[in-house]
C-alpha cells in the first residue's frame, strides 16, 4: 500500500519520465516501474541484529530523477547497494524494470547489472592504464555487445557527455569534472534503464560539480531513470524527486 | 549472453600485465630462469654425451664376448645353460660387423706339471703353474694379440691334434724359453708339447700372457675338452647392437636366450645412459628454480589481486561474473609464465650453444624438449594463478568497490 503512496505522491515525475518513453515503449501493455520495492529491509547478523535498511517501501517510473540524502552512516550506500545489485536485500521484495531480482540466482543478478544499471562512483574508477574510450568501451564487453558495434557505442556515448575530443587520453590526465564525465559515459554506454550514482560531486569542486550535474539534467532530459545519493543539498535539489534516509528509514520529501 | 570471447580476455589480461612492465620483469624472472636452468642442463647433457661418445675407448668399442649363459642349480652350483658350437667362429663370422672371431676353453689339466723339462727337480720352488688355454687359430685378430716371435698354430694343428703350444710372454719366462728356431718343448704332465711362437702382447685378454696356448682340437684330444668357454670377436665400430642381437641366434637358433652376449653400447644407448645420470641431478636441481618461479608468480599474482580490489570491484558492478575475473587473473598469470618460459628457453638454448663454440663442441637440443620447456612456463603459470583468481573471484563488489583504483 505504502508503495503506491509514495509514486501517488509525486505523480509529476511519473508522467514526466513516462511520457517521453512512453511512444516508444511497446503500446497497449502497462510499462512496469524500473524501481520497485516492497518492504526492502536489509539488516546485519550481531546481537542485536544492526538494521541498516528499515522496510522501505518506494516506486521509481521511467524517466524519474531521484535523489537520495541522508547523513554519513544513515543507510544512503546500503540503499544503493541494493538498488545496483551488489547486495542482496535480507527481506522484502525488489522489482527491477519489472523483474524480481530478490528471487533470481547469482548469474542473473550479473547480467542485468550488466544490462540495465550504470553505476557512477564517487571515486570515479576509472582504470588509470587506458584510454577513455578503453574504460567506456570495457562496459560494452560485460554487457554483452557485439564487438563491431562497441567503439562505434563509446563514441557516441562519450560525445553525448561532450569528451569526444578526449578519446585517447587517459584519465590520469584528466580533470575530475572530465573524468566523472567519462563515468557517465561508461554508464550510459550500455542503454541502462537506471543510472544509479553515489555521491557524483563528492571528489568534485562546485565548478566541475556543476559540469556532471548539467550532464545529469541532459540524460534525464533524454528520458533516463537517474537516482542521486549525495548528502549535498544543491545537488538534491536538482532533482525531482527526493528522499531523505536517517537512521535506516525512508522518508519521502518531495 | 555476455560470456566473454577469448579476444576480449587476452586484451584484457595483457592490460593487465602491462601496466606495470617493471614488475612483470621481476615476476617472470623466476620462472625465466628455472626454465633457463632446465633447457641448459638437459642440452649440456646432450651435448656432453655426444662429445664423451665420440671419444670412446677403441678398443672396447669394438670388442665383443659371446658366452654360454649360466643357471644356478638347486645345489647352489653354476652351470652353463648350453654349449657354444665347436664352429662358433664360422657362424659369426657370417654376420655382418664381426671381422674376426676365437673359441677360447680355459683347460683343466688335472693337477698335471708344467714345465720345460722332463724330470721332477725336488728342489725347484713351487710355484703355480701356468695357465691352459686352448683356442681357435684365429685367436690374434680376435683378441688383437701380436706374437713376439715364431708363429701361430692354424687349423691344420687343430684338425690334426698336433702337440704345439703357444706361450704368453709371461709363461714363457716362467718355463725359460725365449726362442723357438730351436725347437724348445715343454711338458704338460708327462707329454711333450713343441713351442712354435711367443705372444708379445694381447689387448682384449691380457690373461693369455700368462698362459700356454694349445689347438682346441688337442685340448679335446688330450684333455677331454667338453665345450668351449668363450667367443671373442673383434667387431665393426657402432655394430655393437647388431651383433649383440644377431649372435646369440647364429650360434643357438632355437635358444638364443641361453646365450649371453657383452657387446659395446652404440652411441645412442650411451649418450642415453650418460644423459639419463646427469640429468637426474640436474633435473631436480630445474625444478627446485621452477617450483621458486611458480612460487614468485603465485606471490605477485596475490598481490595484484589485492592491489586491483577497486577494479576487481568496478568489472564486477558492470556486470563480470565471478568465473569471468577468475578467468582473467588466470589468463593473466599463465601469460606471465608463458612468457618467462619462452624467454628462459631462450636463453637455454643461447647458453648450450655459447658454451658449446666456446668449447668447439657440437651443441645438441632438442626442438620439442626446448618448446616443451616453454610451455611448462605456461603450466606453472596456471597452477601459480590459480589461489590468486579464486581469490579475486570471492571478493564481494560491495567490498571491493571501497578500494579505489
Amino acid at each position: 500500500m505504502s508503495a503506491a503512496d509514495v509514486a501517488a505522491a509525486d505523480p509529476a515525475g511519473t508522467d514526466l519520465g513516462g511520457a517521453d518513453l512512453g511512444d516508444t515503449a511497446v503500446l497497449g501493455t502497462p510499462v512496469p516501474p524500473v524501481i520497485d520495492l516492497r518492504a526492502l529491509t536489509r539488516s546485519f547478523p550481531g546481537d542485536p541484529p544492526v538494521v541498516a535498511l528499515q522496510p522501505t517501501d518506494l516506486v521509481l517510473q521511467e524517466g524519474d530523477y531521484l535523489s537520495i540524502v541522508g547523513p554519513s552512516g544513515s543507510g544512503k550506500s546500503t540503499l544503493l547497494n541494493l538498488l545496483g545489485l551488489l547486495d542482496r536485500p535480507t527481506g522484502g521484495e525488489y522489482f527491477l524494470d519489472g523483474e524480481p531480482s530478490h528471487t533470481v540466482n547469482e548469474k542473473r543478478r550479473t547480467a542485468l547489472r550488466a544490462g540495465r544499471i550504470g553505476f557512477v562512483f564517487q571515486a570515479f574508477h576509472l582504470l588509470p592504464h587506458r584510454t577513455v574510450l578503453e574504460n567506456v568501451v570495457l562496459a560494452t564487453i560485460y554487457a554483452g555487445v557485439p564487438r563491431a558495434e562497441r567503439y562505434g557505442r563509446a563514441v557516441a556515448a562519450l560525445e553525448r557527455v561532450h569528451l569526444q575530443h578526449r578519446l585517447t587520453f587517459r584519465p590520469t590526465t584528466l580533470s575530475g569534472g572530465e573524468r566523472q564525465r567519462v563515468a557517465v559515459a561508461r554508464a550510459v554506454v550500455t542503454n541502462p534503464r537506471l543510472l544509479l550514482a553515489d555521491e557524483p560531486t563528492g571528489n568534485l569542486d562546485s565548478t566541475t560539480s556543476g559540469e556532471v550535474l548539467d550532464l545529469f539534467d541532459e540524460l534525464h532530459a533524454d528520458g533516463l531513470t537517474l537516482a542521486v545519493i549525495t548528502h549535498d543539498d544543491d545537488v538534491a535539489a536538482r532533482a525531482e524527486r527526493s528522499v531523505r534516509i536517517t537512521d535506516g528509514l525512508l522518508e519521502v520529501l518531495r | 549472453m555476455s560470456r566473454l570471447s577469448v579476444r576480449d580476455l587476452a586484451v584484457e589480461a595483457s592490460h593487465g600485465i602491462g601496466a606495470r612492465p617493471g614488475r612483470l620483469f621481476l615476476t617472470i624472472l623466476g620462472t625465466v630462469l628455472g626454465i633457463a636452468a632446465l633447457v641448459v642442463t638437459m642440452g649440456m647433457a646432450q651435448t656432453g654425451a655426444g662429445q664423451i661418445a665420440r671419444q670412446f675407448d677403441a678398443v672396447g668399442a669394438t670388442q665383443a664376448v659371446a658366452r654360454a649363459g649360466e643357471t644356478q642349480t638347486m645345489g647352489g652350483e653354476t652351470r652353463a645353460r648350453t654349449a657354444l658350437p665347436w664352429d662358433s667362429p664360422d657362424r659369426v663370422l657370417r654376420l655382418a660387423g664381426v671381422e674376426a672371431a676365437a673359441l677360447l676353453a680355459d683347460v683343466d689339466v688335472a693337477g698335471a706339471r708344467i714345465s720345460a723339462v722332463p724330470i721332477v727337480d725336488p728342489t725347484a720352488v713351487a710355484g703355480v703353474p701356468p695357465a691352459v688355454v686352448a683356442t681357435s687359430p684365429e685367436l690374434l685378430a680376435a683378441v688383437r694379440a701380436t706374437l713376439g716371435t715364431g708363429r701361430m698354430f692354424d687349423s691344420g694343428h687343430d684338425a690334426r691334434s698336433d702337440r704345439v703350444v703357444v706361450l704368453g710372454s709371461g709363461a714363457a719366462e716362467r718355463l725359460a724359453i725365449n726362442r723357438v728356431d730351436s725347437q724348445p718343448s715343454i711338458f704338460i704332465g708327462d707329454d711333450a708339447y713343441t713351442v712354435i711362437g711367443i705372444l708379445d702382447d694381447a689387448a682384449r685378454r691380457k690373461d693369455l700372457l700368462d698362459a700356454v696356448i694349445l689347438p682346441l682340437g688337442t685340448a679335446r684330444t688330450d684333455f677331454g675338452l667338453a665345450a668351449p668357454g668363450e667367443l671373442q670377436m673383434r667387431i665393426a665400430v657402432g655394430s655393437g647392437e647388431v651383433v649383440g642381437r644377431q649372435v646369440p641366434i647364429a650360434l643357438s637358433p632355437n635358444t638364443p636366450e641361453n646365450v649371453e652376449v657383452q657387446a659395446p653400447p652404440t652411441g645412442g644407448e650411451l649418450q642415453r645412459n650418460i644423459r639419463g645420470d646427469i640429468n637426474i641431478v640436474f633435473i631436480a636441481l630445474g625444478g627446485v628454480a621452477l617450483i621458486v618461479g611458480g612460487l614468485g608468480i603465485a606471490n605477485v599474482t596475490l598481490l595484484s589481486v589485492m592491489e586491483r580490489v577497486g577494479e576487481i570491484g568496478l568489472r564486477r558492478a558492470l556486470g563480470a561474473t565471478r568465473g569471468q575475473v577468475a578467468t582473467q587473473f588466470i589468463v593473466e598469470s599463465v601469460v606471465v609464465g608463458l612468457l618467462g618460459g619462452l624467454i628462459g628457453a631462450a636463453l637455454g638454448v643461447f647458453v648450450v650453444v655459447g658454451v658449446s663454440a666456446a668449447q668447439e663442441w657440437t651443441p645438441i637440443i632438442d626442438m620439442p624438449l626446448a618448446i616443451g620447456s616453454a610451455l611448462l612456463g605456461g603450466v606453472i603459470g596456471l597452477v601459480a594463478g590459480a589461489y590468486p583468481a579464486i581469490k579475486a573471484a570471492s571478493l564481494e563488489p560491495v567490498a571491493a568497490l571501497r578500494g579505489g583504483l
